[in-house]
């Protein structure tokens, strides 16, 4: 197995900012990389990860750091919703450069988007609380069709779109859309979106890179979980806490 | 359609219950056929198993509900609708079952389960159980249960210590229990403080290797912390797959038939002749003639199949006349304590699905019900199944579900937060119960199984009265903020996450009130023996995998003993 485990990793850890000093992607505080930055740096051809940047911003050379169902306005919206959701601070990076947008570009994708293994018969009634969503509409439409509201109702009520505003008044329209009370279509209301919105943007944080987010496993970093090791007998039954380097399904092929 | 041969013995499903009946059946000369409606599985097919999305998020191992689900109403005011993504139950599919995604905690329930009605009835009188719910003793006791639990935990290697206000074993636990950790201990000691008696929780994730009856090896559990919802890629937990299965393939005498979906059981009216099943795959339908038809899918299909079959008498609510879909139960999971810790981190990424530790004095009738309004009780209990961070992000409450202070209170506690819980039992009540739904149907035209259920005054008040307990349990062991949930919400189809169902096709000693003997034999079709936690009378507070495979070595000694002599064996 490929167990990453090294004993100076085996440390009580007292700096919530270890995983910035780990990944060594800060420069003077300023988090770089990212998707975007990737798209304007030069790529260099060469392998890189997060443990070999030293400073400068290199190209993403990852390949499927790319959009399969988004138009780039799309995705920039979601990206600007998903940020609001789970934002950068001080303990480390937020949806946005987490890549979110294109785990969830990825999801939308998939058969899920297309709701495969949910059912899908009629009638659609309208649901008590207790029963669960009745929703006709499937997820990948769900999910555009809540990105252009969020859009037209920013452009309605604060005559901008929504990437351009500033994150107070983001939070503001994502609140009025977690509540219902926006139309998205007829028969549609926003709180299907937002909760889909939330759901997703926790997954694109925290599922294993290879959907698309969790850029560089820094998801996990941040609240220190270990990712897929094969045994955790030791660590259990130690008292103080141990800190392990992540490790992510790809180190697990071949085996 | 195709008609095929006919075989002695066909068996509807390959989880526990089918494994185990295949098992038996086969090392004792008797040839049968097993139908799974999903793909064959292995151990090895789990190397990329430490996926929480695809497996837990995405139900990997689970029924695929675009073809067939529940509907739900909470009672007969509403209208059932269909839970059309997973929510709450997670059905398995496949080989295996869900002895394949289980998180492997296997008790045995208490003598007190199996005579509930006579023991509440001499202990408190008669008017103790209101009328309104539907408790009745088993047909058999726990003494005479007791064989079949040992067998049962021999195969599996259950790893666990013997608990004094339990059911007398024969044999103590084949493994040691399982790792204590600092979370479990702070829980032991706390308990201990207070005067109760915690052990550590009966785990089919195995402690050390382990060798079976059958000459089956497995390795010992490693705490991966990827085994609800997952499959285990050591054979460390106990599956149907890397026990039962293997044995019976081993005989020659198993017919195990893959992607083969049963739709109705063929009957004259008093016995069964075979089962018509689809291939999944192409579609093509075939008749297998049987003399003996096994059902042993899930609870759910075990009912639904009765019914679209039309063997026995459905449950009428209003007359309490009939008894397929009768004393459906479920259990009760609110009442825990969540307790956070501003300065301390514990590894909580890893665990197993089986490693906690309980006390026993709220279990059953081990604490006095007299002055309580309502019978049977909980087990309170801390365990660490590993917090995997899709599924586990605590905030106290009052945090925003999203944004900043969500980020920065889900990650400050994400290995400072552990819970004390509750699992009630949940009884059975004359307004709950499954029938089909006249609306909604499957993949095949035939309708789905209607749930109509929801949680009763009885689960209520155990719930506010377990909530105090688990708050005295967390305010001993202390933390820098405690939560307690004291009150358990109406049931909701989308949210609760406990896939413990039982009844449905209940045994019993009377034909009157049960629908199977206690060999899980029909009294109206004796050649049907229907299979699993279907069999419970009421639902306790225990997980109830234990019982299910006791119950599945009983009725294989039935089947062996009806192949000899057919008729009933009661």
């Amino acid at each position: 197995m490929a167990d990453k485990r090294k004993d100076t990793n085996e440390v009580v850890d007292s700096t919530k900012r270890r995983f910035i000093k780990n990944s060594g992607l800060t420069v003077g505080g300023l988090v770089l990389g990212g998707a975007l930055g990737g798209l304007v740096s030069v790529n260099t051809g060469s392998k890189t990860n997060s443990e070999e940047v030293t400073g400068t911003p290199k190209a993403d050379s990852n390949p499927n750091a790319a959009l399969m169902f988004f138009t780039p306005d799309q995705h920039q919206i979601t990206e600007a919703a998903a940020e609001r959701i789970y934002p950068e601070d001080d303990l480390g990076p937020g949806a946005k450069d987490l890549d979110v947008a294109i785990y969830i570009d990825h999801q939308l994708a998939s058969p899920w988007g297309g709701n495969d293994k949910a059912y899908m018969s009629g009638p659609f009634h309208k649901p008590e609380p207790t029963q669960g969503p009745q929703i006709k509409v499937l997820r990948k439409n769900l999910f555009l069709l809540g990105i252009k509201g969020l859009n037209d109702y920013s452009n309605k009520h604060y005559d901008s779109e929504f990437i351009e505003l500033e994150g107070d008044d983001q939070d503001d329209i994502l609140k009025e859309f977690e509540s219902g009370k926006v139309n998205l279509h007829p028969g549609v209301t926003s709180d299907h979106f937002f909760t889909m919105l939330r759901t997703l943007t926790i997954e694109g944080a925290y599922a294993d890179p290879m959907y698309g987010g969790n850029k560089d496993m820094q998801g996990w970093k941040m609240r220190k979980f270990p990712g897929s090791y094969m045994s955790l007998t030791e660590e259990i039954q130690k008292d103080s806490f141990v800190e392990l380097e992540p490790q992510s399904l790809k180190d697990h092929m071949g085996h | 359609m195709k008609k095929l041969p006919k075989v002695p013995v066909v068996i509807v499903g390959m989880g526990w219950a089918g494994g185990i009946i295949a098992s038996e059946l086969t090392k004792a000369g008797v040839e049968v056929v097993g139908l799974e409606r999903g793909k064959d599985r292995q151990t090895k097919d789990y190397m990329m198993g430490h996926d929480e999305l695809r497996y837990q998020h995405r139900a990997e191992l689970m029924q695929d509900l675009s073809k067939e689900t529940i509907t739900h109403r909470n009672n007969e005011k509403m209208k059932a609708l269909p839970m059309r993504s997973y929510g709450t139950f997670i059905v398995g599919d496949g080989v295996g079952g869900a002895g394949s995604h289980w998180n492997g905690q296997t008790y045995r329930f208490l003598p007190y389960d199996f005579e509930i009605k006579s023991l509440t009835e001499k202990k408190y009188g008669k008017n103790k159980i209101k009328p309104e719910y539907l408790l009745q003793d088993w047909g058999l006791t726990y003494d005479e249960m007791e064989p079949y639990y040992d067998t049962f935990e021999k195969m599996a290697g259950i790893s666990g210590e013997t608990v004094e206000l339990y059911g007398k074993r024969s044999n103590p636990y084949p493994t040691g229990p399982m790792l204590k950790t600092p979370v479990l201990e702070e829980f032991e000691e706390a308990t201990k403080n207070l005067g109760y008696s915690p052990y550590m929780i009966p785990s089919a994730n195995l402690s050390e290797a382990y060798e079976n009856p059958d000459g089956i090896k497995r390795s010992a559990c490693q705490y991966c912390a990827y085994c609800e919802n997952f499959g285990c890629e050591y054979g460390a937990k106990s599956d149907p797959v890397v026990t039962v299965i293997p044995v019976a393939k081993q005989t020659g005498n198993l017919d195990l038939r893959t992607h083969s979906n049963v739709i109705r059981v063929l009957n004259d009216g008093k016995k069964a002749t075979g089962v018509v099943y689809a291939d999944t795959i192409t579609g093509e339908e075939f008749e297998q003639p049987a003399d003996i038809v096994v059902l042993t899918s899930y609870v759910f299909n075990n009912v639904r199949l009765l019914l679209n079959s039309k063997i026995g008498t459905p449950y009428n609510p209003k007359t309490g006349k009939g008894t397929i879909g009768k004393n459906y139960a479920y259990q009760v999971s609110a009442g825990e304590s969540t307790l956070f810790f501003d300065d301390k981190e514990y590894n909580l990424y890893g665990g197993a699905g089986a490693l906690g530790i309980e006390i026993p004095d709220y279990t059953g009738d081990n604490f006095d019900h007299k002055d309580l309004n309502f019978l049977h009780g909980a087990g309170i209990r801390t365990t660490q199944y590993g917090d995997r961070p899709i599924a586990n992000n605590p905030i106290p409450s009052g945090t925003p579900s999203w944004g900043a202070d969500f980020k920065k209170q889900s990650i400050k506690y994400a290995n400072s937060t552990f819970k004390v819980k509750s699992q009630g039992a949940s009884l059975p009540h004359k307004d709950n119960y499954l029938d089909l739904d006249p609306t909604y149907k499957d993949e095949y035209g035939m309708p789905l199984l209607r749930m109509t259920y929801d949680y009763t005054e009885q689960d209520k008040e155990l719930v506010k009265y377990m909530s105090k307990i688990t708050k005295k349990i967390a305010e001993e062991i202390g933390a820098d903020h405690i939560e307690t949930q004291e009150e358990q919400a109406p049931f909701n189809v989308n949210k609760d996450t406990n896939t413990h169902n039982t009844g449905g096709v209940i045994m019993g000693a009377d034909p009157e009130t049960s629908a199977v003997n206690t060999y899980l034999q029909m009294w109206d079709a004796d050649n049907v023996f229907v299979i699993g936690a279907s069999a419970f009378p009421h639902n306790s507070c225990f997980n109830p995998t234990g019982t299910l495979g006791a119950l599945s070595y009983r009725a294989s000694e039935g089947i062996l003993k009806y192949i000899d002599k057919p008729g009933s064996l009661v």
